[in-house]
């Protein structure tokens, strides 16, 4: 038997063919938002795996240090140790900032880690060793081995490389000295610190006649930082995570997540917002997708009714016909849908976002353009078999 | 599938390809039922080629379109090669294998499937059928050279001349060798030339196959070549002598 439906695409493939790679664009785009928010996701999680705390320990009743600021002495973690069940207690301080890289600037996460326990997985270089003025960058940053960035008054050395590290933002991680990140989180410029230092001298109550003690040790709580945003806690195997932090929040007056519930703070609070509108965005593209086909299909259908009339005519049943109009819906989608993963796989590595495509979300993708090409082919088999045959005779 | 026999048409030692007796068609009811056919009775017998004549609106579609089985006639009987057809509505269940198997229509345009070449539309019938596709082929390549148009069986239609598209659709009307073609004005877009020479072919294939065919037509051209004409008046089917003139007729009158 003649394949209807292969005759009449061959025929006008060329039109059919840019009609499917037009509609591939637009379920690449789809596929794209699903990748960015999926990538968002992988982001929040791949800080946790960076990290590899078992417990977040962040000031009282926040949700720092990336859903609300967080702010701790640096010397908390000493109580945390003492805990039964606690292995490693260590302190981390974050913050955003854009650095120079030639004559460009990035936009970073810097993360400070105490070098001693810094277990990042390198791809180049070898891990910070030295307590002040070097760094491990994520590659996504571009910076290489052997760079040199100016970051306020000091210039630091990149001395490793690692993969995968972002900020629940997309940003590339830089990892640096504990002390040299608070350093940079609360250093000043020189202006602005004579300007502190002069009003705290013509303050009689800071600065009383025959007291400097006073004034030095105002100044020495000013102008040096003992804060850091959250303390990191591994445990010892077998420890009750749960337990552990409610130890933390019982003794200690602090707030302590065990991982899964930061990667829900994370994930859910922190993304929720982006993760509606995505959503939003994937469902406006689906429902333009679904009508464009639709559209097609009705229109292609409507160019040949008389066809059709003759084709019922002479005795084609409508199941023939009704396939043929299905199986051009169909071949559509799939030309729409090769296309646009194709796309997707092509332009995703250009996006300054991180997209992530889960086979499971291009499978997904194939299963509703096959729905929405099918759904979209009733309003062409509806049109092909409410022709009558009698239209084929007569004028 | 109830097919009733009907009795030999008396008078006759050959049973008609179509027997239409008394057959009537009624739209709408009451005062406003416009009675587009009243008790239309024709006979056509196999081979034989007739003309079915009428100014616009005198019936002639509503016929066709009752021979065809395409709409229900109000009253009468339709009897196609001794089957009947059509008695208190159609003995068939299912019209659209009837369509298939037992009637031929050609049209005023070709309106040949754009998506198949030349021998994919004729062949396209006999599949429809049940028959295999080499059978299909065969039968295809039976008909084009019958029409003289076997080299062009591989074109696609819009490579086709007008004339060449109609001598296609006339082999698909043919292709399930039914007792009757019904052709709706066949030569319609043709100039009297071609139109002669489809007619031409249309006797031709008539006389081979043994189909009837029954041709509605307003061309005066074509008309004298009709040796038997049916003329439909406000619903009224009357049978007329034909002059039965020779094809290139016009060739002399020229």
């Amino acid at each position: 038997m003649i394949s209807l439906a292969y005759r009449d695409v061959s025929n006008s493939f060329g039109r059919y063919l840019l009609t499917g790679i037009g509609l591939g664009l637009l379920i690449g785009v789809t596929l794209t938002m699903a990748g960015v928010f999926r990538g968002m996701v992988d982001d929040g999680k791949a800080l946790l795996r960076s990290a590899g705390a078992d417990i977040w320990v962040v000031q009282q009743n926040t949700l720092g240090p990336f859903a609300e600021p967080s702010s701790l002495p640096d010397d908390i973690y000493r109580g945390i140790l003492a805990l039964e069940g606690v292995s490693q207690a260590t302190n981390v301080a974050y913050l955003t900032l854009e650095v120079s890289h030639g004559s460009r600037s990035v936009r970073v996460m810097l993360e400070g880690i105490d070098a001693d326990s810094n277990r990042l997985p390198l791809t180049a270089g070898r891990p910070v060793s030295r307590s002040h003025y070097e760094l491990v960058a994520d590659e996504r940053s571009g910076f290489r081995v052997g760079d040199r960035i100016p970051i306020h008054r000091h210039e630091y050395e990149v001395v490793g490389l690692t993969r995968g590290m972002r900020s629940p933002s997309g940003d590339p991680m830089l990892f640096l000295p504990l002390k040299d990140a608070q350093e940079i989180q609360f250093l000043k410029d020189n202006d602005a610190l004579f300007r502190d230092r002069r009003q705290l001298q013509e303050n009689p109550r800071l600065n009383p006649p025959g007291n400097p003690a006073l004034l030095d040790a105002v100044e020495e709580s000013l102008f040096s930082n003992h804060r850091v945003n959250a303390v990191l806690v591994q445990l010892l195997p077998g420890t009750n995570p749960w337990q552990v932090a409610d130890e933390i929040e019982k003794w200690l007056r602090l707030t302590a997540y065990p991982r899964d519930e930061m990667e829900e703070i994370l994930i859910g609070q922190l993304i929720a917002m982006a993760s509606k509108q995505i959503g939003m965005f994937l469902v406006i593209l689906t429902i333009v997708s679904a009508a464009i086909v639709a559209l097609t299909i009705y229109s292609m259908t409507q160019t040949k009714l008389k066809e059709i009339a003759v084709l019922k005519l002479i005795g084609t049943r409508n199941a023939l016909i009704s396939r043929m109009i299905l199986l051009e819906a169909i071949g559509l989608g799939m030309i729409g849908f090769l296309t646009g993963k194709l796309a997707v796989t092509y332009w995703a590595p250009l996006f300054p976002k991180h997209v992530v495509l889960l086979p499971e979300d291009t499978f997904r993708a194939l299963l509703i353009t096959l729905v929405i090409c099918v759904l979209a082919s009733i309003a062409g088999i509806r049109a092909a078999l409410r022709v009558p045959p009698g239209s084929a005779i007569g004028g | 599938m109830a097919v009733t026999k009907t009795a030999p048409v008396e008078n006759n030692d050959t049973q008609p390809a179509i027997l239409v007796e008394n057959l009537s068609k009624t739209y709408g009811s009451g005062s406003s039922a416009v009675h587009a056919l009243k008790d239309a009775s024709m006979q056509v017998l196999p081979g034989e080629v007739v003309g079915l004549l009428g100014p616009s609106g005198s019936g002639k579609t509503t016929l066709l379109q009752c021979l065809g089985a395409i709409i229900d006639p109000s009253g009468g009987r339709i009897t196609l090669g001794g089957d009947l057809l059509f008695e208190n509505g159609w003995q068939y269940s299912d019209r659209r294998t009837l369509r298939r198997d037992r009637i031929g229509f050609i049209f005023q345009r070709p309106y040949l499937i754009p998506f198949m070449d030349a021998t994919e539309n004729i062949a396209f019938l006999p599949m429809l059928q049940g028959k295999s596709n080499k059978q299909a082929y065969a039968r295809a390549a039976e008909l084009l050279e019958m029409l003289d148009i076997t080299e062009r069986g591989g074109a696609r239609i819009e490579q086709l001349s007008g004339g060449e598209q109609q001598r296609v659709a006339i082999a698909r009307a043919l292709a399930n060798r039914p007792p009757i073609v019904l052709a709706d004005e066949p030569t319609a877009p043709l100039d009297s030339h071609r139109a002669m020479s489809v007619m031409k072919l249309l006797h031709k294939m008539a006389a081979k196959s043994g189909t009837a065919i029954i041709v509605v037509t307003h061309d005066e051209n074509i008309i004298p070549v009709f040796k038997r004409l049916y003329r439909l008046r406000d619903g009224v089917l009357h049978e007329e002598e034909g002059e039965g003139r020779p094809f290139d007729y016009l060739n002399d009158e020229q």
